[in-house]
C-alpha cells in the first residue's frame, strides 16, 4: 500500500506540469484522468487504513484515518472539478455574456487553467499526506499561492481585487501559523532537545510533557492563522469575495476541499494542544470561532444578492459548525464533524457548479435576475435546489445527517447550549439560504419570453449528478468501510 | 546583587534586534515606494548578518547555510522583482496612507509594547539570542500588520508581509536556532514563489486601475 500512497502525490503534480505545455484538448483530458485517479486511488486506501490505523511511505508520507477523509474529501473535489472544468472550458459564453475571458480558439487560457487547478489539486492531497507540522503548513502556503493567482484568472476588476485580498489576508494569516510552528517546536525542545523533526507521531508522543504557556501561544496563533484558510470569523473576509469572482471550478475547489484542508491543519494542533493542556481550553477557543462564525454566516445569508456570494457565506456557515462539533468531547459528534467534511464537499461542489452553469448559459449570478433556471437548464436548474436544500441540512441529505450526529453529540457531553446554539442558528441560515435561492430557481421566466432548454455542457452537469448522488448516499446509508474509518479518526482525534 | 553586565555578544545581538524594528518603523513612514523596497532589503540584511553572527559564536553551521539563502533571496531577489516590477509599470507614489504619519507611528509604537512584553514573558527553551530579542521579534511581527493595514497601496502592503517573515525568522533564530536547516530552505523558497505571485498580481492589479493604490478596491461588499 505504500506505493498506492506515493501514487496518490504524483498525478496532480505530472497533469500540472503536462498542462501547461500541451493543446488545451491534452490538458483537458490529462486533469481528467489525473482527478479521478487520485480520487480512485485514495479510496483504494480506505479499507486497510480503518483496519490498521495508517500507511507511512518514507518519512514524508503518513496517512492515519483522520487525514484520510480529508485525502478523499479533497481527491473527490479534485475529480468532480477536473470533469467540471472539461465540459466547462469547451462550451461557448453564455447568453448573457457569462462566461470566461480569454478562452477562444488559440487561447492559453485553457491549458493555463488546468494546470493551476491541478497544481492547486496537487497541493492540498500533499497537504493532507505529510507527516510533519512544517511541511503541511508549506503545502498550505501552495495552495494559497496557486489558487489566488487563479482566482485573478479572469481577468474582471472583482477578479483582481478578490485575488489580492485573498493572497495578502491569507498569507498573514500563514505567517501567524508559521509562527505558531516555530513557537510549538520551541515547546518540543524542553523534550526532545535542540535538534528534531516536527512530525505528528513525535510530536503526540511528548506533548503531555510539553511547556504550556508555549503551546497555549502556539494553538491559538494556529486557529488564528490555519483559521484564515478556513474562514473562521473575524478573519473571513477575503472569502466571499474569492468565492464569488473565482473562475467557477476554483470555486467549488476553494470552498469544497481548501477550507476543510485548513480545517484539518487546526486539528492537529488540536490534538497536541489537547495532550498538553487537557481537554478545556482547546476546546473553548475552537467554540468560541465556531459560534461567531456560524452566528455571522447565518446573518449575513439573509442579505446576500449574488448566488455565489450566498454559497460562500454558506461556506463560513459550515466550517463554524465544524469547529463547533469539534469542541464537543462525544466522539460521536466528532463523527459527525468528518461526516460533513465529505457531505459538505459533495454539496458545495455541486452548488458551484450549478451556479457555473446558469452563469454561463444565462449570463447572471445575480439571484433578483435569475427566472426560469429550471426550465432552461432542465438538469442544473433541479439539481442546484436540491443541492442547497441539502446544504440547508434537509433530510436524506449527508448534511442532515451529520448535524444530527454533531448536535447529538454535544447534548451527550454536557454541551446542552453550544448544541441550542447551533440548531437555532442553523435554522436561521437555512432560511437565508433556501428562500432567496430556490425563490430565483424556481420563479418561471416572464411571460412571452422564449426559453430554449439546454444545458451547457454534458460533463458539467454529469458532474453535479455524480456529487449530488454522493451527498444522498452519505445520508441514507454510509458504506461500511467509511464509517469505520470515521469512527477510528474520531478516535485517534480523541486519543489520550 | 548587581545584574550581570550584557556579553558583547548579547549586545550586538539586542542592537540588531532592535534595528529590525526600526526599520519596520521607518518602512511604516516612507512616502516613496523604491525607499520601502531598499528599507526592506536592509532589514534582511540585518536579520541575515544576525544569522551569521549567531552561527560564528555559538557554531551553528546551518546558520551560515540559512544565511547564504536568507541574503540571495531576501536581500537581492525579492527587493529586485520588486524593483523591476515597479519599473516595469513606471510607477511610484507618495504618502499612501489611510491615517496621519504621527498617528500611524504612536499606533505602531503602542502595538510594539505590546507585542514586546506579550511574547518576552514566554519562556524560551533553547535561546542562543538574548530573550529580550523575542519580545522584540514579536514587536516587529505586529507592526509588520500595522504597516498592511494603514499604508493604502498594493507594495507596502506587500512589503508588510515580507517584513513580517522577517519578523518571524528573528523569532525562529531566538527560540529555534536549530531548526533542520531543509526547513529553513523550505520556507524561504516558498517565500520566493510568494513573492513572484504578488508581483503577478501587483501588476494585475495596476492593469486594472491604472493606479497601485487600494482605495479603488472597494467594488466587493457585503
Amino acid at each position: 500500500m505504500e506505493e498506492v500512497v506515493v501514487a496518490i502525490a504524483l498525478p496532480g503534480l505530472l497533469a500540472g506540469l503536462v498542462s501547461w505545455w500541451v493543446p488545451a484538448r491534452a490538458a483537458k483530458a490529462v486533469t481528467v484522468v489525473a482527478g479521478v485517479s487520485s480520487f480512485v486511488l485514495s479510496l483504494a486506501l480506505v479499507s486497510p487504513v480503518a483496519r490498521q490505523g495508517y500507511i507511512a511511505a518514507g518519512g514524508l508520507f503518513r496517512v492515519d484515518s483522520l487525514g484520510l477523509v480529508f485525502l478523499i474529501a479533497s481527491t473527490f473535489v479534485y475529480a468532480l472539478t477536473a470533469v467540471f472544468s472539461a465540459g466547462y472550458l469547451s462550451s461557448p459564453a453564455g447568453e448573457g455574456g457569462g462566461a470566461f475571458k480569454g478562452g477562444g480558439a488559440g487561447s492559453r487560457y485553457g491549458p493555463r487553467f488546468l494546470a493551476g487547478l491541478n497544481l492547486f489539486g496537487w497541493a492540498m492531497i500533499v497537504a493532507t499526506m505529510v507527516n510533519n507540522l512544517a511541511i503541511l503548513w508549506i503545502a498550505i502556503e501552495v495552495t494559497t499561492i496557486v489558487s489566488a493567482l487563479l482566482v485573478s484568472m479572469d481577468d474582471t476588476d472583482g477578479s483582481a481585487e478578490a485575488a489580492w485580498k485573498y493572497v495578502l489576508i491569507a498569507s498573514l494569516g500563514l505567517g501567524i501559523a508559521l509562527f505558531a510552528t516555530i513557537l510549538l517546536y520551541d515547546a518540543g525542545t524542553g523534550v526532545f532537545g535542540p535538534v528534531y523533526s516536527l512530525t505528528f507521531m513525535k510530536l503526540l508522543s511528548g506533548a503531555h510533557r510539553f511547556a504550556p504557556e508555549t503551546v497555549r501561544l502556539a494553538y491559538v496563533l494556529a486557529v488564528l492563522g490555519f483559521g484564515t484558510k478556513m474562514g473562521l470569523f473575524p478573519v473571513h473576509t477575503w472569502l466571499p469575495d474569492a468565492h464569488s469572482e473565482a473562475p467557477t471550478p476554483v470555486s467549488a475547489m476553494l470552498s469544497g476541499a481548501l477550507l476543510a484542508v485548513s480545517f484539518y491543519a487546526i486539528l492537529r494542533y488540536f490534538q497536541i494542544a489537547e495532550r498538553t493542556l487537557g481537554a478545556g481550553f482547546p476546546r473553548e477557543v475552537l467554540l468560541g470561532f465556531g459560534v461567531a462564525s456560524l452566528a455571522f454566516a447565518a446573518l449575513s445569508v439573509l442579505a446576500q444578492r449574488d448566488l455565489k456570494r450566498l454559497l460562500a457565506y454558506s461556506s463560513i456557515e459550515h466550517m463554524g459548525i465544524l469547529a463547533i462539533g469539534a469542541s464537543f468531547a462525544a466522539p460521536v459528534a466528532i463523527v459527525g464533524v468528518l461526516l460533513q467534511v465529505l457531505a459538505h464537499a459533495a454539496a458545495k461542489s455541486t452548488a458551484f457548479f450549478g451556479a457555473g452553469s446558469i452563469w454561463k448559459r444565462l449570463g447572471t449570478k445575480e439571484l433578483g435576475q435569475l427566472r426560469g433556471v429550471v426550465g432552461a437548464l432542465p438538469w442544473t436548474g433541479p439539481m442546484l435546489v436540491l443541492a442547497i436544500l441539502g446544504l440547508s441540512g434537509l433530510p436524506p441529505f449527508g448534511i442532515f445527517r451529520s448535524e444530527f450526529l454533531i448536535v447529538d453529540g454535544g447534548l451527550s457531553s454536557g454541551g446542552d447550549w453550544p448544541a441550542a446554539i447551533l440548531v437555532v442558528l442553523v435554522v436561521v441560515a437555512f432560511l437565508g439560504l433556501t428562500w432567496s435561492s430556490t425563490k430565483a430557481m424556481l420563479t418561471p421566466a416572464p411571460e412571452g419570453t422564449p426559453v430554449v432548454r439546454a444545458e451547457p455542457s454534458g460533463l458539467m452537469a454529469a458532474s453535479m449528478l455524480v456529487a449530488l448522488v454522493v451527498l444522498a448516499v452519505l445520508g441514507v446509508h454510509v458504506p461500511g468501510d467509511l464509517s469505520h474509518l470515521l469512527a477510528r479518526a474520531a478516535a485517534e482525534l480523541r486519543a489520550p | 546583587m548587581m545584574p550581570a553586565s550584557p556579553t558583547p555578544f548579547a549586545g550586538v545581538a539586542d542592537v540588531a534586534a532592535v534595528l529590525v524594528l526600526l526599520t519596520e518603523m521607518a518602512m511604516l513612514r516612507a512616502p516613496m515606494l523604491r525607499s520601502q523596497v531598499r528599507l526592506y532589503a536592509f532589514q534582511s540584511l540585518v536579520v541575515t548578518v544576525l544569522a551569521v553572527v549567531v552561527g560564528a559564536t555559538h557554531h551553528l553551521d546551518t546558520l551560515y547555510v540559512l544565511a547564504a539563502i536568507s541574503f540571495l533571496l531576501k536581500v537581492v531577489l525579492v527587493p529586485l522583482i520588486i524593483l523591476r516590477m515597479l519599473g516595469s509599470i513606471d510607477a511610484d507614489m507618495a504618502g499612501s496612507h489611510s491615517v496621519g504619519v504621527a498617528t500611524m507611528l504612536l499606533i505602531a509604537v503602542a502595538t510594539s509594547v505590546f507585542g514586546f512584553f506579550t511574547l518576552g514573558s514566554l519562556p524560551v527553551h533553547e535561546s542562543v539570542l538574548p530573550g529580550a530579542a523575542l519580545g522584540v521579534a514579536g514587536a516587529a511581527i505586529l507592526v509588520a500588520f500595522v504597516l498592511v493595514v494603514l499604508r493604502t497601496d498594493v507594495v507596502s502592503q506587500a512589503i508588510g508581509f515580507f517584513a513580517m517573515e522577517n519578523g518571524v525568522s528573528l523569532a525562529s533564530m531566538v527560540v529555534a536556532p536549530k531548526l533542520p536547516v531543509i526547513l529553513d530552505a523550505a520556507f524561504l523558497f516558498d517565500l520566493l514563489v510568494a513573492v513572484v505571485a504578488f508581483a503577478v498580481l501587483m501588476r494585475v492589479h495596476h492593469g486594472r486601475n491604472r493606479t497601485l493604490s487600494t482605495s479603488v478596491i472597494d467594488r466587493l461588499k457585503g
